[in-house]
């Protein structure tokens, strides 16, 4: 490490995350080698790969549209909300030599994967360094429950009285997590260690951090991670349920907020070690960095944040840490900011208890909705646009600041050259992440 | 090919008329289930564990592959003599828990508005991660993962990445519940199996080395993995087999046409 990197981790040992009674803080944990991104790529309402993302973000364009999906309640209605669906799923079938995984989320991770020429690079590093060689973790919240609830809508009776499945949704692997990680390790040809990540909505920020480890650790040389979730029953009820779905578009951040629109989404990013990366050039060349993550939990409630965003705070402060930067050193910062009263407010707090005055951060779930289980990768994927084409996005949607957002919070998007961006993401349970990308 | 490795400082098990690893051990040695006192009988073979680490209301609700994923988590950190809200935590289950998914699903095709919002926040993945940490108060970092039949191997690799990066120990545990309703005739997944493992850098207790490598890993053909072989989770066993017998080797299943290849050593007197 050197003298300034050390300067730097001990000055964040000493940000001022929230105490916790009876709770014990680990220390800081000590800078990490960053990793290059190969490739990246996402699809979601606002289209296809990177282009369209970056296209939607400079002309703030939302992809949000009124609810046409899922099932209808007893009013023969779907549920009022506005989503952010993603185009052209139905037509988009799998090939056939995958068309065990045939569903609806492994479609829209098929429909991710080839944007960009994410597949033909992950092949690729297969060919170089080995198949099994590459890990794939791959994040999701839900997977593809949505076939297994269709299954569930067709039910027969075979002869002994039982219900089953109809015949086409006899394909067990998709009715369980796992789904979508070995469709990707089947599409890719990939044979390194392969898992899904399934924490809810920080799940595909936490793929970075455990590809991360395994290369590390000498598991991999590099990395397929990615996240993908579609909309289902199980998500637009069950959110619905618990009272925080809005009736509107979101708007994070605002005042007058009411609760979150719900998406789906997919996205991938190729990570390998930055001295190989330097080594063995490709024709891509994106000269991005994976600096630094950190991983925490509130340990405070299933489905609420704490309330001083304890754990939010030691994410972020661990990974400051692993990149070796202070706070001041973040030029975007890509917040959760769902649009529910309670997580905004907390959120807000915590991002002005940390960072200076200066930073630029935004909630960009006015374009995407809240793509849940994806949402790690989305807005990674943005995170990574904000640094290579220095647009740093808006709160789209909102017009009137929550009272406790900081002057970091913006709604309006804005051109600056940057080198470091933080991306944060939270999930039930208390599950925290945090991500730092640079330019190398 | 880059070997990792732990001491393993502590080990919680439950499975149906097996309670604890020391009963997991005693049926390995000699064949016999667990009997005891009657009233002892009733609550450490019932169907499920109770979970002392939530409240009494949330005990009995809770599902039962969170019952049984903290009921063995807290028996390895007990085990090990290691303090649950220090440890970072990785839970890995191939199904989650296979009765709110028919619940979830039954009740999305007859009437969704009537989903239940505790069933909501319970059905996802990180359920048991989540009662977990805010049950001993933990805001170490905690992870969820599938890998289908590879769960286990895969959260192990995870479990001594972690340990590679520089933490002192971490928790494992993997589980799986049984499965219900309509998904049951595509799942045979039977029973309640919970596994757990304190891997620390060092301690008393056996010191595990794993690869990862090609190849095959035959069905477990140990007294364990043919008592639980119905489960989800049954991929596990062979190791627990492997320690209850002090084994040098154990094989898992790592994934198509992978395994995890792990030796063990044992070191010293036996704490347990």
């Amino acid at each position: 490490m050197s003298v300034v990197g050390l300067a730097a981790a001990l000055r964040l040992a000493i940000l001022p995350c929230p105490h916790r009674e009876n709770s014990a803080i680990a220390a800081t944990p000590p800078v990490m080698m960053p990793l290059a991104i190969r490739n990246y790529t996402a699809t979601t309402a606002l289209g296809r790969g990177r282009q369209a993302q970056l296209a939607a973000l400079e002309q703030g364009r939302s992809g949000l549209q009124r609810n046409d999906f899922g099932p209808s309640g007893t009013d023969g209605q779907v549920l009022p909300t506005w989503i952010g669906r993603v185009e052209g799923l139905e037509q988009a079938a799998l090939p056939n030599a995958l068309s065990e995984y045939e569903c609806r989320n492994n479609r829209l991770a098929w429909l991710a994967l080839t944007q960009d020429d994410v597949l033909h690079d992950a092949r690729s590093l297969g060919a170089r360094y080995g198949s099994d060689r590459v890990a794939v973790v791959i994040g999701t919240s839900t997977s593809s429950i949505g076939a297994t609830e269709e299954a569930y809508t067709r039910l027969e009776r075979d002869d002994s009285d039982t219900l089953r499945f109809p015949a086409d949704m006899r394909r067990p692997i998709v009715h369980t997590p796992h789904s979508i990680g070995r469709f990707v390790q089947a599409a890719t040809g990939l044979r390194g260690p392969c898992m899904t990540v399934a924490t809810a909505c920080s799940s595909s920020a936490k793929v970075f951090a455990q590809a991360a480890r395994l290369i590390a650790s000498g598991q991999a040389d590099a990395a397929l991670v990615g996240g993908v979730d579609t909309l289902c029953g199980s998500v637009l009820y069950g959110f619905h349920s618990l009272g925080l779905v809005s009736a509107a578009p979101c708007r994070p951040f605002d005042a007058r907020r009411d609760g979150l629109s719900l998406g789906e989404a997919g996205g991938f990013a190729l990570l390998e070690r930055a001295d190989a990366a330097v080594q063995a050039p490709t024709h891509r060349s994106f000269d991005l960095l994976l600096q630094g993550y950190g991983e925490s939990s509130d340990a405070h409630h299933m489905s609420a944040p704490h309330p001083d965003g304890l754990g939010a705070c030691l994410a972020i402060r661990d990974a400051l840490a692993r990149a070796g930067i202070t706070p001041a050193e973040i030029g975007y910062l890509n917040l959760h900011g769902t649009a529910t009263p309670s997580n905004d407010v907390i959120e807000a707090r915590t991002v002005a208890s940390v960072f200076p005055d200066t930073l630029h951060a935004s909630s960009t779930k006015g374009w995407t909705g809240h793509t849940l289980g994806a949402a790690g990768i989305v807005e990674s994927v943005i995170t990574l646009l904000a640094l290579e084409h220095a647009l740093l996005p808006g709160t789209l949607g909102s017009d009137t600041p929550e009272p406790a957002n900081g002057p970091q919070i913006r709604f309006s998007n804005a051109r600056a050259q940057i080198q470091h961006a933080m991306n944060t993401s939270f999930g039930f349970g208390g599950n925290n992440c945090a991500l730092i990308f640079g330019r190398a | 090919m880059s070997r990792l490795c732990a001491q393993i400082t502590g080990i919680g098990f439950w499975a149906n008329a097996l309670p604890s690893w020391q009963a997991a051990r005693a049926f390995v040695a000699t064949g016999a289930l667990t009997s005891v006192t009657a009233a002892e009988t009733a609550a450490e073979t019932a169907a499920r564990p109770q979970p002392r680490l939530l409240p009494p209301n949330e005990r009995r609700r809770a599902p039962e592959s969170v019952a049984v994923a903290l009921e063995v988590a807290l028996a390895a950190c007990n085990d090990a003599g290691a303090d649950p809200a220090q440890l970072p935590s990785v839970f890995a289950s191939t199904h989650g828990d296979l009765a709110i998914t028919d619940y979830m699903c039954a009740t999305l095709a007859q009437d969704p508005a009537a989903l239940s919002p505790i069933r909501f926040h319970n059905s996802v993945h990180n359920a048991a991660a989540g009662y977990w940490t805010i049950g001993n108060a933990c805001t170490a970092a905690t992870t969820a993962i599938s890998a289908f039949d590879a769960s286990f191997a895969l959260g192990l690799v995870e479990a001594l990445s972690q340990l590679d990066a520089g933490a002192d120990a971490v928790l494992l545990a993997g589980y799986d519940s049984s499965a219900t309703g309509p998904a049951a005739t595509l799942w045979a997944s039977h029973g309640l199996l919970g596994g757990a493992l304190v891997l620390a850098r060092a301690g008393a207790g056996p010191r595990l080395e794993a690869h990862l490598a090609d190849g095959e890993a035959a069905p477990g053909t140990g007294a364990l993995s043919i008592h639980a072989a119905g489960n989800a989770m049954a991929p596990m066993l062979p190791l627990f087999d492997a320690l209850a017998v002090h084994a040098p080797t154990a094989i898992l299943h790592a994934g198509p046409g992978r395994v995890l290849r792990i030796g063990l050593t044992m070191q010293g007197q036996p704490t347990r």
